[in-house]
């Protein structure tokens, strides 16, 4: 019986230690793409302790717009970054595909 | 390299300092926190019948504390300014979504919609809401760019600015129609509550909605005639 009681209490804690531990490889990553994955698990188990809080709501919000639409934005951010730091060749590309337009 | 550690550590060692400080202030603000604190909660109970909905969350988000929500609308429309005033929409690239995407956004798509109008819906009296309903629209719109779909110049114009303005516009005219029969802004009277606050939150849904998948765009879209 006792157990069964406990079970919630040790759940909280699990997930207490879970986010903490999420948000510091988070933040530590060098790994860019790795770090915008973290944050959305970080995103989906902070909607979980919004729930354990009795705050449905604010959970909603959170799995919608803290982790889908954020980390999908920031991947997005991230496919951008990337070309530019790969190779300085397409970039130069770019930029005289770019003056040529403009020469048109 | 050992250079740049030792110019590092000092500063390493105030941030350390500086966090202290931070936990320490947090946790005797924690610790001085009474152990029951009713709040607002015997308030928004006895003057929810005056909202014209049943959720206390909405009852606050959108009448009580509508400014507050009013304001939030703006800080979205504002994060979107900013990222059109950074760059235009980036080069297209050739999308090729594949079987297992296509298949999926086309079933997933119309779900997403009767989600979001269904989270619209229950918002005035069970969890939900404009904010939430429109993140789904907006996740709907993100799947949509994904697979390749891109909006035609026809809408980028004129037709998408307003759709982005839209909910903070209806949510002004709805907050200040009453004004010229002695209410303040941003007050209804109860009759007309639930009617207004509905049309404000479709309006907003529909806004928010379109200004997420605007900012997983990344960037202003070209205007088609002129170019």
């Amino acid at each position: 019986m006792a157990a069964v009681t406990l079970l919630p209490s040790a759940f909280d804690v699990v997930l207490g230690f879970a986010l903490l531990w999420l948000a510091w490889r988070a933040l530590a990553s060098p790994d860019l793409f790795r770090a915008v994955v973290l944050f959305i698990a970080f995103g989906l188990l902070m909607a979980l302790a919004w729930v354990r809080l009795d705050a449905p709501d604010i959970a909603l919000a959170e799995a919608a717009i803290g982790a889908g639409l954020t980390g999908a934005i920031l991947l997005a951010a991230l496919a951008r970054l990337k070309p530019k730091k790969k190779t300085k060749m397409s970039n130069k590309k770019y930029n005289e595909s770019a003056i040529h337009d403009r020469g048109n | 390299m050992t250079v740049a550690i030792d110019k590092q550590k000092p500063f390493r060692w105030l941030l350390v300092a500086i966090l202290l400080v931070l936990a320490a202030g947090l946790s005797y603000a924690v610790l001085s926190l009474p152990a029951q604190s009713p709040g607002l909660t015997a308030y928004v109970a006895e003057n929810i019948k005056t909202s014209g909905v049943s959720n206390p969350v909405t009852a606050v988000l959108l009448n009580f504390r509508a400014y507050d929500t009013l304001l939030e609308m703006g800080v979205l429309l504002l994060a979107l300014l900013g990222t059109w005033s950074l760059s235009n929409v980036p080069e297209q690239r050739a999308a090729s979504p594949g079987p297992v995407l296509d298949t999926l956004s086309r079933s997933l798509l119309p779900l997403l919609i009767l989600v979001a109008g269904y989270l619209l819906w229950v918002g005035t009296h069970a969890p939900g809401g404009a904010f939430q309903a429109g993140a789904v629209l907006g996740a709907a719109g993100v799947l949509l760019l994904l697979v390749g779909w891109y909006p035609g110049t026809r809408f980028t114009g004129l037709a998408l600015r307003i759709a982005l303005v839209m909910g903070m516009g209806t949510f002004i005219a709805a907050g200040m129609v009453f004004m010229p029969v002695g209410r303040r802004m941003l007050e209804y009277p109860p009759p007309f509550a639930a009617a207004l606050i509905l049309l404000i939150e479709a309006a907003a849904t529909l806004s928010i909605g379109i200004t997420l998948a605007a900012l997983f765009l990344g960037g202003r879209p070209e205007k088609g005639p002129q170019r």
